[in-house]
């Protein structure tokens, strides 16, 4: 770890099909509801995340990005298809914080450590160093309503990364906060997956947020879901989600957005 | 795709900063009220109360409203206390009672918690006897007395099995009320952080589930006091040791109506004492930690 080299790291974007996939997901489709009267969610989705990748899935709603990463981390079995996450079980990050509110922040972290195998005399400090890294070093025996939005999505981070995974699945994780405390939680996250060289799939309905933060942008179109373009984006990080440069592809990737959304007046 | 940005780098410090400066903006500290200000917000006002009470029936009293057998005045009734006090009988009337309300109340806890968990968790039996249970709820358990002298006779197993058949379904309900109410949300940030079966229940389903289990904790008490004191009341053996209801019953055939207001008194803080004692602090704890108290803000 060293914390150096996160601000200029423009962190590279690897070859995708160079080594062996964090995330594999190979045509899968999810259907729901009884056979005969069934929707379906997800159509033939191909898609994988390199190790280190930070890949965002955009979509209007409907378009099954939730639904797909629920299958990806395990909560739900795709109808047909397979998935594959050779480190194991990913770490999860909801839109709500999700944190347990009989805990306080610190023991947040350390039962997911110790559900993590990780032994009980190294958990104390372990929880320490992940709220350090999420820059919540005081707030160890913090209760859960006595964080801000913005705190308590930091300490959520923070208990996700105590799984140990290096896999980070996150679900519009910061939809529910207000722009200002956004932005710099963008920040955050584009210095701790680089810190951690993690692989993230982050789920957002967001384009500039998709754009700031991504190496690829993955487009899905609703009903059914299916890969309907990808961007790969090699501006420097981190960037300003108010740079022309995040503006400029933000501009294309919703011109296309819109037309994915446009289709589905005649139906 | 090149930079033409025009904005300016950010540093790494520079987050941290603002990072922090919206967290000192936006959290708020708990504040703890100070002792004298607890004392004048929350103990004045009942202690107001009682003595208004005391006030009217002292007037009720002095304007000779009844005859003075039918009410006797405050201090009948504190002479009453003092009586049974140099009896030396007080304390045995009171401890019998709490002994039996308190362990039939633990009993039922844990006859009522195992029912309400699988009540709670297998739909088929939820479907089968999760009515009955709530209906029973309503059932007075007094109503309960003939069928339990008849099938035990009159003696302590008769006592407990009312405040069981009180108790259980209050406790057993409260519970799967507290297990409905989990945010499914818990429940799959659990499973995702590798909490399943016994594990989850233990780490989150159960501590979840704590505050509408308290409740229904706290409601399984008055029950099991209300059975009891029924049950007291209406079964008379030399066999059985003289608790309340059967001190509050020896009045009446006495007409001793200093000693039957004295009993009531006597019930009344009773349970309202255990539930002060024990259960509020338990109770204002959980919200407490959970920021679910008013006083907290």
């Amino acid at each position: 770890m060293t914390p150096a080299l996160t601000t200029e790291a423009d962190a590279p974007v690897l070859d995708s099909d160079g080594g062996a996939p964090a995330v594999r997901i190979s045509h899968v489709h999810k259907s729901f509801g009884r056979p005969g009267a069934q929707t379906h969610v997800l159509d033939d989705i191909t898609l994988d995340v390199a190790p280190g990748e930070f890949v965002t899935l955009l979509g209007a709603s409907g378009c099954g990005k939730s639904t797909l990463l629920n299958l990806v981390a395990g909560l739900d079995k795709p109808s047909r298809g397979s998935i594959e996450v050779p480190g194991g079980r990913p770490a999860l990050m909801f839109q709500e914080h999700a944190l347990f509110p009989w805990l306080t922040a610190g023991k947040n972290i350390e039962l997911a450590l110790k559900l993590a195998g990780v032994p009980r005399p190294e958990r104390r400090a372990e929880a320490e160093r992940l709220l350090e890294l999420v820059r919540l070093g005081g707030a160890y025996g913090k209760r859960v309503h006595e964080l801000s939005g913005g705190m308590r999505q930091r300490v959520a981070m923070a208990r996700a990364l105590a799984q140990g995974s290096k896999v980070l699945l996150m679900d519009e994780p910061f939809a529910a906060l207000d722009a200002i405390t956004r932005d710099v939680l963008h920040d955050e996250i584009t210095r701790i997956w680089a810190e951690r060289q993690l692989s993230v799939l982050f789920v957002t309905h967001n384009v500039r947020e998709a754009v700031r933060l991504a190496q690829r942008v993955v487009l899905l179109s609703s009903r059914p879901g299916r890969v309907a373009r990808e961007w790969r984006i090699d501006l420097p990080q981190p960037r300003r989600i108010e740079s022309s440069g995040v503006a400029d592809l933000s501009i294309e990737i919703t011109e296309e957005l819109r037309g994915e959304i446009r289709r589905h007046v005649q139906h | 795709m090149s930079s033409t940005d025009t904005a300016p780098a950010r540093n790494d410090g520079d987050t941290a900063e603002v990072g922090a400066g919206l967290d000192a903006l936006d959290s708020v500290a708990a504040q703890r009220s100070s002792l004298g200000e607890v004392l004048r917000t929350k103990a004045l006002p009942p202690l107001i109360g009682v003595l208004v009470v005391l006030a009217l029936w002292q007037g009720a009293y002095s304007l000779h409203l009844t005859s003075s057998y039918k009410l006797p005045s405050p201090a009948d009734v504190w002479r009453s206390l003092q009586d049974l006090w140099y009896q030396g009988t007080l304390f045995s009337i009171i401890w019998t009672s709490v002994w039996r309300g308190l362990s039939g109340f633990l009993l039922a806890v844990v006859i009522g918690t195992p029912i309400g968990l699988v009540v709670a968790r297998v739909g088929p039996v939820r479907t089968a006897i999760g009515p009955v249970l709530q209906g029973l709820q309503s059932l007075p358990s007094v109503a309960w007395v003939p069928a339990a002298v008849i099938w035990l006779g009159i003696n302590d197993s008769m006592m407990y099995a009312v405040i069981l058949l009180g108790a259980v379904p209050s406790i057993a309900n409260g519970l799967v009320a507290g297990i409905d109410q989990v945010p499914p949300l818990f429940l799959r940030a659990g499973r995702t952080l590798g909490a399943t079966g016994l594990t989850g229940a233990r780490h989150v389903l159960i501590p979840a589930a704590l505050p509408g289990y308290l409740a229904g904790l706290k409601q399984g008490w008055a029950f099991s006091w209300r059975s009891l004191m029924a049950a007291e009341l209406v079964a008379s053996s030399p066999d059985l040791g003289r608790g309340l209801g059967r001190f509050l019953e020896d009045q009446r055939e006495f007409s001793d109506m200093s000693g039957v207001l004295l009993g009531i008194v006597l019930i009344l803080f009773v349970g309202i004492a255990i539930e002060l004692l024990v259960f509020t602090p338990v109770e204002r704890r959980v919200l407490r930690d959970r920021g679910l108290l008013a006083s907290t803000k």
